[in-house]
């Protein structure tokens, strides 16, 4: 890890490093240019798609097909496609802000994602020059519409189970393709597909397959519960005959392609996640001010506020997790050469160090959608029920984040799983921390807190690290090799970890504000950090005490929780105080507001 | 062709209002262009496009106006000046702003300058006139059709509702009215170019104009919001009696008749 200008962390490196708001790339960070390009999305999709909603909804998907192109002649399609192809090679703080506000477009920004995402992607990142040479320019401009073809009905989350093959011709010309893929995105118009099939049965490879080729056809339009301005449908392979040269990557290093390309989905459905909480935060509140009962707005009531603020303290420290993970890309990338940069591979490998931080962001940043759009719901009363006011919407589009690009729970197993591969090829000395603070524990006294702003949630982030370590470190030790079969315990080690990077992210934004522009025009976001480290840190150690007493028993068990005690005693935070004033600033402002 | 367009930045039509001590509240608020001064930014690059040319925005106010100078560039525009007022004006009117503006084109040639037909801020709909005045050039307001064939123009111009049609020449003013065009989004491409274009920054002193010059011609005596508006009220009973009801409430409470 090398200390230059910037500090560039590792993966997984937070739980074990001690940072300062300076380490971290926050919203506040955002420049003008980042500012104009999310306003060009934003007018973009209010000018344009909203008025088209209906007709996507109803699968007329001649709009689709005509919004992508208009998007792609503003530029939207090629954020992440290199110059010399047509693109415009953004930094990841762009294109994640393009992302973000397309997200208001419902369906319609699943396919803008997937087209610019997972289905351009693999190109962008994996291509040899002729393939590149071939598609990107098309599909910069959406000329040509992409879909990546991975799931099956027999392999979901098990992907390298798929049963589609693929098999040279006798000529050596071309690969004869036959399977059936599932659930596929932008099937209905996309001109280009990533599949994956097995070569002669075992060699999981990718291959980018047009629509034109023979063979290639698709199912009829699945009717889905959400995201219905999406077109999904089943890509049938019959003897589809692919040229040999449209074997994208090395033959059998297919999961190379696929796992990158999860990770940017990934991380791409969480800043999509946050860009619909805000959203949903918004309708809501315009709909309280509105809405009365008993003969008064039903913001004024205290239980409405506290909604609208648990919502948006959600929605905070998502967003600045998000981001704070985009930011660490960006450093990374940021010590590639010229030659590095253009070299797909290694970019996907810069993103791929932080497969941890993507899969936390994926189940947090959904889950707090779903939270978010719940309660937005819960807020219009009987009105949420009704298809005519967009919170509907929202909800029935919300559920589907939960599940796709890798359920959360397969998600999570991911975060503990890899961190404890880290530890093991000593790329993260999470072992030895861990053991140190078993020591550490039993000497423990407890300290005295400080009054200053923060100085109370760095306090709690400390101590919900150090409950992390204790009960990974526990369980690693007891389970060893067979943690893995142990479920339970990886989701709860899975959502502390995930709390603890939330935690931080907020608490270093908010540091990072204050530093900048002072303690009073940052109150919100002060409030905003004391509201969801409190309340992330009950989670912590109520997950933590509950794996304790799974993992051990006995006198080990009480001296581990009475260690488990030393670690948790504070003096809480007044949520219920905060949240009313959380919520009087978003009254007033009629929406989510830092 | 040498096309200069008149730049405001104004609240976001989103922003809240709110008045203390006098002034409008702008801590924190969101800057966009005046809707009507993007017209004349699209305009003036189809103009362009059309003629050849270059199209330079001038804006007068402060640091913060880059932004809207820069959003302009993204759309198109070649150039941009902004003339910085922050340091030595305290306050200016319709006046100060046209003055600025005559000294600022004493040295330009240019053949045709566009301008927003108001500004939706404080609506004055006067600098654009003022300024033709002083350059002694001709000028069209609320135009929503302009056409230029060598130095003749034809424009229509929306009279509430109606549309007169109307000849002149260059050079020539014009303020744009709705419905003359659709103004562009700035492309992605274009922000990233927009980095690159020449903004100019000129403060008063640089146009040899010093402050008693400027000094407005109109005092603000007060600002404040319109009254909240009230709940209405049904009038009950025959309809002759509604209606006599009525004409006794315009008169006595309404004062209207």
């Amino acid at each position: 890890m090398g200390e230059t200008k910037e500090r560039l962390f590792k993966g997984g490196a937070f739980l074990v490093e001690d940072l300062r708001g300076e380490d971290v790339i926050t919203p506040e960070d955002f420049t003008e240019e980042h500012k104009m390009i999310a306003k060009t999305t934003e007018d973009f999709v209010i000018g344009e798609v909203l008025p088209k909603i209906d007709n996507l909804e109803n699968h007329e998907f001649e709009h689709s097909v005509d919004l992508l192109k208009k998007a792609g002649d503003l530029g939207l399609l090629g954020a992440d496609v290199p110059e010399e192809y047509g693109g415009l090679a953004l930094d990841k703080i762009s294109s994640s802000l393009i992302t973000e506000k397309f997200s208001r477009a419902g369906g319609f920004s699943v396919t803008h994602g997937a087209h610019v995402g997972i289905g351009s992607l693999p190109i962008v990142f994996f291509g040899n020059d002729q393939q590149k040479e071939k598609y990107l320019p098309k599909l910069a401009t959406g000329e040509l519409l992409a879909a990546y073809a991975l799931t099956e009905p027999s392999s979901g989350s098990d992907a390298l189970g798929a049963k589609t093959t693929a098999k040279l011709n006798e000529a050596g010309t071309h690969y004869v393709l036959n399977g059936e893929k599932q659930w596929i995105t932008n099937s209905a118009f996309a001109d280009v597909f990533i599949v994956y099939a097995k070569i002669d049965g075992e060699h999981f490879s990718a291959f980018i397959v047009e629509r034109e080729f023979p063979g290639v056809s698709t199912g009829p339009e699945e009717k889905k519960m959400g995201i219905k301005s999406s077109s999904t449908r089943t890509l049938i392979l019959e003897d589809a005959e692919v040229p040999v040269d449209n074997l994208l990557g090395e033959k059998g290093r297919g999961h190379i392609i696929a796992f990158n390309i999860l990770n940017v989905g990934r991380y791409k459905l969480a800043i999509g996640g946050v860009g619909g909480s805000k959203r949903a935060i918004e309708v809501a509140t315009k709909y309280v001010k509105e809405r009365k009962q008993f003969g008064t707005p039903i913001a004024s009531f205290s239980l409405t506020k506290e909604k609208l603020a648990t919502m948006a303290a959600k929605t905070y420290a998502n967003e600045s997790a998000v981001y704070r993970t985009v930011g660490l890309f960006e450093q990374r990338m940021g010590a590639l050469s010229d030659e590095q940069l253009k070299d797909g591979r290694e970019v996907a490998r810069a993103i791929a160090e932080y497969q941890i931080e993507c899969s936390m962001n994926k189940y947090t940043a959904t889950e707090c959608l779903d939270y978010v759009v719940d309660e937005a719901v819960q807020l219009h009363g009987g009105y949420g029920f009704m298809e005519e006011y967009e919170v509907a919407r929202m909800y029935r589009d919300s559920r589907i984040n939960r599940i796709f690009e890798g359920t959360n729970e397969i998600n999570r197993f991911i975060v503990p799983g890899t961190l404890l591969k880290k530890a093991m090829k000593g790329e993260l000395p999470l072992l030895q921390k861990a053991q140190s603070l078993q020591e550490e524990l039993m000497m423990m006294m407890p300290e005295e807190v400080g009054i200053e702003p923060l100085e109370q949630e760095k306090h709690l982030l400390k101590n919900a690290k150090k409950m992390v370590l204790l009960g990974a470190g526990l369980a690693a030790q007891k389970y060893m090799k067979k943690l893995d079969q142990e479920q339970e315990i990886l989701v709860n080690l899975a959502d502390m970890t995930a709390e603890v990077y939330n935690m931080e992210a907020a608490i270093l934004r908010t540091e990072k504000a204050i530093e900048k522009s002072g303690a009073e025009k940052n109150k919100q976001k002060l409030l905003y950090t004391q509201v969801y480290v409190q309340e992330a840190f009950n989670k912590i150690e109520a997950d933590a005490k509950e794996t304790l007493i799974a993992v051990e028993s006995g006198d080990t068990l009480r001296m581990m929780l009475s260690s488990l005690r030393k670690l948790t005693r504070h003096t809480p935070t007044n949520v219920i105080e905060k949240k009313r004033e959380i919520a009087a600033k978003i009254i007033e402002e009629e929406k989510y507001t830092v | 062709m040498n096309i200069f367009v008149l730049l405001k930045k104004t609240f976001d039509t989103e922003e809240k209002i709110s008045v203390s001590n006098g002034q409008i509240e702008d801590d924190g608020a969101e800057f966009i262009i005046n809707p009507y001064d993007e017209y004349a930014v699209e305009e003036a690059i189809v103009q362009r496009d059309a003629h050849g040319g270059e199209v330079t925005v001038v804006t007068i106010g402060d640091e913060d106006s880059e932004k809207q100078l820069r959003t302009a560039l993204a759309m198109g525009a070649d150039k941009a000046v902004l003339i910085n007022t922050e340091d030595d004006l305290d306050e200016g009117d319709q006046f100060t702003t046209a003055k600025i503006l005559e000294a600022f084109f004493e040295d330009k040639e240019p053949d045709l300058i566009l301008a927003g037909n108001v500004a939706i801020d404080e609506a004055s709909g006067q600098v654009g006139p003022r300024l033709a005045e002083l350059l002694g050039i001709p000028y069209v307001t609320t135009i929503t059709s302009l056409k230029i064939d060598g130095e003749k123009v034809n424009i229509e111009k929306d009279v509430e509702g109606d549309v007169e049609v109307i000849e002149t020449s260059l050079p020539v003013l014009v303020t744009c009215q709705q419905g003359l065009n659709d103004p562009r989004y700035p492309s992605l491409p274009g922000i990233m170019k927009a980095k690159k274009k020449p903004l100019e920054e000129l403060e008063i002193d640089d146009l040899d104009l010093d402050e008693d010059e400027l000094e407005p011609k109109t005092k603000t005596t007060d600002i404040f919001l319109p009254p909240e508006k009230e709940a209405g009220r049904v009038l009950e009973g025959e309809i002759e009696e509604q209606v006599q009801e009525l004409v006794s409430l315009l008169k006595n409470e309404a004062k209207v008749l």
